[in-house]
This record gives C-alpha cells, structure tokens and sequence, in this order.
C-alpha cells in the first residue's frame, strides 16, 4: 500500500487531497462533513474584506451529455460574518488535529489590513494561510484578487507584509488571467513565501442563453465575466505546473507547489503530482458529485502508485518533470506514423474524413477486393445490412505519406484500434536548436532547407 | 366481406381494450431520452447505416441535428431522401437495414434510428413541418395509380420537381398498405394518413375511389397525361387449394379489419395461422391480442426457412404464439358449417427447391388434425396481370428507368419486386427513382446520382 501522508511546506494531511477554497468549503459543517468522508485537508472559503453575493452565481459548460465540464462563477469571497468563520475554523482545527486546514485570505492591499487578518487566522490555530491573488471578479474590481495577481511586484509586495506577519505556512495562489505565469511565481519566491498554489479561476463568458439572448448566467438581465474552473480547464493549468516546475528560479528555491485546475479523478490526481505538484486541491469535481468522490481519488492514486512502484507521494511528485522540453529540443528525426487495427476497427471513417479533409490527406478506403475505392460510391440500389457491411472499406494509412499527425488517432472510438508507431527515419538525430546553430542557413532560407531536406530526405508532400 | 363476420364469436372484448391491445407499440421517445441516444451517435463519415437504408437517408446527419435541437432542419434531413419517414420509420426492419448496419452494433447496442427518426417525424407532425416545393411549375403531369407508399413517395417527389401529380386510389382512403395492412402495434392508421396529408401539401392531388381499369382506363390516362405511373402493389392472399378453403379468412382483411374496425372483428378461441412470413406474425399477434387462448402458426418448413424477420419471430413467441412447423394443411374441417380444426399432412424436407430452400414433401398417410375454430391464411399475395404487360417471375418487369414494356408507363412497388422482400422503404426508393427517372426524361441533363 503507497503511503499518501504528505508534508506540504510543514503543512501535513494523511492524503494530498484538499477541498480549494470555494463553496465546498464555506462553512465549519461541510468541512467536518468532507473530514468525515476522508478528505486529507481543506483550504477555507477565502475570509477576508466585507463583501454581498448575487443570485444565478453559476453559469456551466456542457458538452453533449457530459454535464459541467467547466464551471464558472461571479461568487465572490465568503459573504459570511468574519467572527462565525474564525471561530468555525478553530472548531473545525480542534476536532480533526491530522487535518490539513488552510485559510485562505484576501484584504484590502494596505499592510495593516494583511497583517490583522493573518493574525486573526492564526489565532484558530489553523495550519496555513493561502494568499489569494487570483479571483478574477468582483474582487479584482475593488483592486484586489486577480488584480494583484496579474502584478508580480503587488505580489512580492504584500507577500512580504504577509511574511513579515505570519508564524505559521503561507502559501501564495496564482491566477492564471496572465500572460507568463512564472513571474508572479518568482515575485513568490522572492517574497518568502513557504509554498505557491494554482491556477486559480480563469476569466470567461460561459454562453449566451439563445432564447432570451441573455448571457449565462444572467443576474437580473444582466451577465458578465466569471471564473472558469473543472475538467475543462485541466490542460492549462498543467502547462502552468510544469512552467513553474521547469523554471530555474522556481524550481532552484525547492518551494513546494499544491496543483489544483480540473482535477476530477485520481488520474487526473497522479499527473498534476508528476508534473510537479506536492498537495493537490479540488473543487468542481466535489461541487458536481459530493464529497463522497474521495475515496476512488485515494483508492484510485494508491493502486496505481502501488502498480508503478512508487511508495510516497513525494516520489511520483515532479517525476515527469525532466521530460517536460520545448520544441527546439525535439529530435526532428523522430518518426511516428499512424497503424490501424483492422480486426478492432468498426470503420466509422472518422480518422478517413478527419486525415482527407483536415490533416495531410494519408488514409485511403480500401475495398475488401483491395481496390481504392471513394466514400459515398456505392450504386443508389444497394442497400441492408449485409452489402453495406460486407462492402464496407476499410481505412488504411499510407503510411509512406502519413506524417504522424495524431489526428486519427485522437479521433478513433475505439480503444487501441490506433496506434502510433515508431518507425526508424532513416536520419540522424538533430534538433532545431542544432540545427540552428550547425547549419544556420537552413534555419533562415528557403531555397537552403530545400537543399537540406533533399539532402537528408525529407519529403513534404 | 362483412367483417362481423369473421370468426364464430366465441370471445367479447371490450372496445377500450381493444384499442389498448392493438395501440402503438414502441412509445415515443422522450426529449431527453431522444438526446441522449443522438449524442451516443458516433457521426460515421460515409455511414454504413445510410448506406443499408434503401432510400438513403443521411442518419447521421438528422440525428446530429436531434443532438443539437435543430428538429427543423433534422426533419428535412429525413425528407431530403424519404417523404415517407414517418411510416418508414416505424415499418422498417431496422436490424436489417440502418441499425443492423450500425457500427456501434458489435460491440454493444446499435443507435436506435427507427426509434430517433420516428422522434423527428413525429415533431414535423406536431410542428407542420413540410417539405418545401422550390422548383417553378414544368407543365408536365403525371397520373400515378395507387396511393400506397411507392405511389405517395413518386408522387411527392415529381410534384417537389415541378410536375403535377394525380394519383388514383381505388379505396376509400390512401395510404395503401400503411393504412390497411400494418397493424397498428407498428403504425397507427392515422399516422399514415397524416403522412398522405403531408404528400398533399406538396401539391399532390389525391382521388380516392377511382378504380383502375373501372374508373378509369389506360388510354385516357395516357391523352392526359405526360407519364403514367403503376403502383398496384399486390392482390389477396392465394388460394391454398384444399377441402373447405372457403372458410379460411385472408390475412390481409384479418389486419385490415384490425385497423379499420378491430370492434366488428370475432376472434377465434383457437386461432390457426397458416404461413410463416412478417404478416402472418402480424396476424397471429391481432388474434392473441384481442384475446384467442391459443394461436398457433402452422408452417410447411421450419424456423430455420421462415420467411419473417429474426425479429419478428422473436417478438411472436414472446407474444406467446405457438408454431407447428413441417405441416401442410391438407383439409378444412367444418361441422354445420363452423370451423372445427385443419388437417394437415407431415412433411419432410428435401432437396432444395427453386427459393433454394428444401422442398417440401408431405408424406403420404400422415394426415393430422389440429383443432381450431379460426383459420387464417397469409402465404403472399396474388401477382397482378395488368394491361398485358410484359412480367418476371410474374411481377410486372421494368427496365433501369421503372418504364415497363409500355413506353410512358411506369411501374413501382411490390408489384414489381422480383427479388429480395418486399417493403414499404423499398416501394419509397422505388418512387423516388421513378420519378427522377420521369423527371431525367422529360429534362435529360439531370443525372441519375442526384437523386440521392
């Protein structure tokens, strides 16, 4: 059994996986709840300046019949009295002490103001304090949240008062509404801080309601930008983990960062933790199917840690990251090209119209005599099932001209029917970087990549 | 035929049962259910499913548009390549055809087309979408005889080319054998004459209670009119030429009695189906349904050479009816008049006949009886001898173009399907080239591949 306690920057939970600050965590009841069905930590509802809420907070991406494959939000902070949270939180800190409970914070950016509300949080006895720097609504109206997160030195700046302040873990969240994320990160790291978060919510319109024309969702007539959070927004905030976990600065300093963007199964989990992240943090997954989702993220990480051999949490955590690289360092040599299994293809033709109308045109339809044949080319009469599936073509890559796209294999049904294999160039190994700097001209001429191409033969068609 | 008739009377139904016991089988489906199964569709490119249905429908295409709550434009899909979706989308042996084809079908459950485009149709029902006539008037005009679905469908699509259609129909309603012959666990009467409404829409004139041949005659037809269209499907069921035949009920007026007047009908206590095809299915399933104790199919062959859809025999013996295969009727036996049991003789199979099937030889001495008190044949329907026009096999034979051994006379439907089942999708398609086959020789530039 993989062990899944974690020690984040002094913070310790039984398992990485805490409830991010958002409604899951409002109030004292529904952590106590979350605790109970075995939730390792959880970042409090961010606390902080006076704030109201609005109705029709919650708008949704739905993609067929997945439901909420992204949320997004105009909730702002807790809107509940300061004085009921600090003491819930106390409450909650006292009754489950191998719990992770983190308070997030965000006040007016003036020092006084930072350094009351991290004493004040530090009197529960609460574990942590994350910064949040990174709601992109309301808040950032009012010269907060993403407001200082989209500028390093309003980060570094009040970090530091918060540093000055704070006795107890002070993690720094970053928004992701900003063209280079590694910036805020470093202001982090030169600030002090004891460990960064993200991605915080991203700014988004969710959709325009097509029968009253009114954006969704509407409040009272009226709709505007909001955060965007769930599995949809997955991928970038991966990028972001792996930015901050290839930066040298970043990654120099050791400080530990808690992934969160999208996380929705223990899959989802293990690949924020190899591409850097050391605690992990969940919302829209929670916020769709309960606190209950715990246990499969657990049981789930465990089994899988247990296959691969990996014993702590702190061995999967960044363990891909040496394979995280830029384009200038990928062998232009490496050739891969698209095989289909005939005995697992159902011929749906998907990867064909895909190849033909939108990438480079390499899957011909093969007739089961072996002849080429077109779509759409059998006689008006025929027809039932047996001459449509007996005269079905069959897909087939010309693998000669296939230039290893992976679009095909993106667009197959079927498990494993596609596969991507390797298959030798022919060419030594060179990159665009060697490239660049052995044989130059080829970089920034035409007519001399023509000659090269000809000379190493590579085929564009 | 006085329908009161029909049996002896042995069993009283109520009319409210009756009307459950015969309703529309299948449900339709809900919006959501309808979305989810969309959804599930994969979007074949070139899909097999279109490629089975024999009027080509693009499945694909109207189910994406279910999915995306475009029901407008997914009802057009279906028109685009059937005017008859409604009916056809009821009536179809889907397994053989778009969803036996489905390449979701290997693995796990096909996509339910029949069920989805049934959804469609059913919306354009409620919602009065037509398909809309966009071609100027060409001045050509077309009598076409029999307001079944391969006269319905020629006709709505000449009058969507620009021609003007007449139809003759010698019952009182049109529809043919979507009207008459299905029953109505499959498509309710008024659906198909909805759908005839429908056809009317597009400029279509419909006369009903014009008999061809009575009424009305070739050579006036061909003065008035620039192509004349056959479509007389096929006649009653044949005679079986046994000892008291006369008291056997056609199969054909059993449904239709169904449909037309289920309340007049007698239903045996035990009911005898002679015949092992889709529309002896279909009377045995009437006859269980309005409450005969025991209905039993009687078949020469066995279940490894009936004729009906895998389906279809499924459903029969779920509806509880019964089969004695290797038994050919020899003799009806009656007392005072009533139908008290049919002798048949044992068979035995032997060498393959000219269906390609084992022939089937009774045995001599073999003689049994089964008791019954209703008797009912469905074993085909009649050929039609028409106008001395040339045949195969006995249906009237065309060339390429649907025009038969008469130049201007055009023939379609059952009364022509030589080879392979007949079925109201084929009789559909058989329409739909007729008339760009009409419309090809009135105007020659247009091609044959337009037609899909």
């Amino acid at each position: 059994m993989a062990d899944l306690r974690i020690n984040f920057a002094g913070i310790k939970s039984p398992n990485p996986f805490w409830l991010a600050s958002a409604p899951p965590t409002n109030t004292g009841a529904q952590i106590h709840k979350a605790f109970e069905a075995g939730w390792g930590g959880a970042v409090w509802k961010t606390i902080g300046a006076p704030v109201l809420n609005v109705s029709n907070r919650y708008g949704a991406w739905h993609y067929g019949r997945q439901r909420m494959l992204a949320i997004n939000n105009v909730e702002l902070i807790s809107d509940r009295p300061i004085e009921i949270n600090l003491r819930e939180i106390a409450e909650v800190k006292r009754a489950w002490p191998d719990r992770a409970v983190i308070v997030s914070a965000m006040v007016d950016s003036k020092p006084e103001a930072w350094r009351e509300i991290v004493e004040r949080i530090e009197d529960t006895g609460a574990d942590g304090i994350e910064l949040n720097y990174g709601c992109p609504h309301g808040m950032s109206e009012r010269g907060m949240g993403s407001a200082v997160g989209q500028v390093p030195e309003y980060c570094e700046r009040i970090t530091r008062w918060v540093m000055e302040a704070a006795t107890i873990p002070v993690i720094m969240k970053l928004t992701p509404n900003i063209t280079n994320i590694v910036l805020p990160a470093r202001a982090g790291v030169a600030a002090g801080a004891n460990a960064l978060s993200l991605i915080n919510t991203i700014n988004s319109i969710v959709g325009v309601d097509l029968d009253t024309l009114e954006l969704t969702p509407s409040i009272g007539g009226k709709g505007g930008h909001g955060g965007y959070a769930g599995p949809a927004v997955k991928p970038i905030a991966l990028n972001m983990l792996a930015s901050l976990g290839t930066d040298e600065i970043v990654s120099k300093s050791g400080i530990p960062i808690s992934g969160m963007g999208g996380i929705a199964n223990w899959q989802d989990a293990a690949q924020f933790l190899l591409l850097g992240a050391s605690s992990l943090q969940v919302c829209t997954a929670v916020m769709h199917y309960g606190f209950r989702i715990i246990e499969d993220l657990c049981d789930g990480l465990s089994n899988w840690m247990d296959e691969k051999g990996f014993k702590t949490i702190a061995d999967v955590s960044g363990h891909s990251l040496h394979r995280v690289s830029e384009f200038k360092n990928f062998d232009l040599s490496y050739r891969a090209v698209a095989r289909i299994d005939k005995e697992k293809c159902i011929k749906c033709n998907l990867c064909y119209v895909a190849c033909n109308d939108t990438a480079h045109q390499c899957i011909d339809l093969v007739s089961p005599q072996g002849a080429l044949v077109d779509p759409h080319s059998y006689d008006v009469r025929s027809n039932g099932k047996h001459e449509a599936t007996e005269t079905r073509p069959q897909p087939q890559v010309r693998e000669e001209d296939c230039v290893g796209c992976r679009l095909c294999y993106n667009v197959c049904p079927v498990d494993d029917c596609i596969a991507m294999v390797e298959v030798p160039s022919g060419r030594d190994a060179v990159t665009w970087s060697e490239l660049s700097q052995q044989q130059v001209e080829v970089t920034e001429d035409w007519e001399a990549m023509k000659a090269y191409r000809e000379r190493v033969g590579i085929h564009i068609h | 035929m006085d329908l009161a008739s029909i049996g002896n009377g042995k069993r009283e139904i109520g009319k409210e049962e009756i009307g459950k016991a015969l309703a529309e089988q299948l449900p339709p489906l809900t919006p959501h259910a309808a979305a989810v199964e969309a959804d599930r569709c994969l979007y074949c490119y070139d899909a097999p499913c279109t490629h089975a249905c024999p009027t080509h429908i693009d499945i694909p295409r109207f189910i994406k548009k279910i999915a995306s709550n475009n029901m407008h434009g997914s009802a057009e899909a279906i028109y685009a390549s059937n005017l008859l979706g409604a009916t056809c989308a009821r009536v179809c042996p889907v397994q053989e055809l778009c969803e036996g084809a489905c390449v979701l079908g290997a693995d796990h459950k096909p996509i339910a087309i029949g069920r989805l485009q049934r959804f469609a149709m059913d919306y354009a029902r409620e919602h009065r979408i037509y398909p809309i006539v966009t071609a100027e008037p060409t001045g050509r005009s077309i009598a076409v005889i029999g307001a079944g679905p391969a006269g319905l469908s020629c006709a709505g699509e000449l009058a969507r080319r620009g021609h003007a259609a007449t139809v003759f129909e010698k019952r009182d309603m049109p529809g043919g054998l979507s009207t008459y012959g299905i029953i109505g666990l499959r498509e309710p009467a008024e659906v198909a004459l909805e759908e005839t409404r429908m056809i009317e829409t597009l400029g279509v004139e419909i006369k009903t209670g014009i008999e061809f041949g009575k009424d009305v005659f070739l050579a006036q037809l061909q003065q008035d009119f620039d192509a004349v269209v056959l479509s007389v499907g096929l006649g009653c069921t044949p005679g079986l030429g046994i000892e008291g035949e006369e008291a056997i009920i056609d199969g054909l007026e059993y449904i239709e009695a169904s449909k037309t007047n289920p309340a007049s009908m007698n239903v045996g206590r035990n009911v005898l189906v002679i015949g092992a095809g889709n529309t002896a299915v279909d009377c045995a399933t009437i006859a269980r349904r309005l409450g005969a104790e025991r209905v039993t199919m009687v078949y020469r062959r066995t279940d490894r050479e009936m004729t009906c859809y895998e389906h279809e025999y499924d459903f029969a013996r779920k509806e509880g009816i019964e089969f004695r295969f290797l038994s050919q009727p020899s003799r009806v036996l009656l007392e005072e008049g009533l139908t008290v049991g049919l002798e048949c003789m044992r068979v035995e199979l032997g060498a393959p006949d000219a269906s390609g099937r084992p022939s089937p030889q009774p045995v001599e001495g073999s003689e049994f009886v089964l008791a019954s008190d209703q008797i009912v044949k469905a074993v085909g329907q009649k050929k039609p001898a028409l106008l001395g026009l040339k045949t195969n096999k006995g249906f009237i034979a065309v060339d390429a173009a649907f025009q038969t051994s008469i130049v201007g006379v055009y023939a379609i439907g059952d009364c022509i399907r030589s080879t392979g089942a007949a079925s109201t999708v084929m009789a559909v398609q058989d329409g739909k080239l007729a008339a760009n086959a009409i419309h090809e020789q009135f105007f020659p530039r247009q091609t044959m591949a337009e037609v899909r």
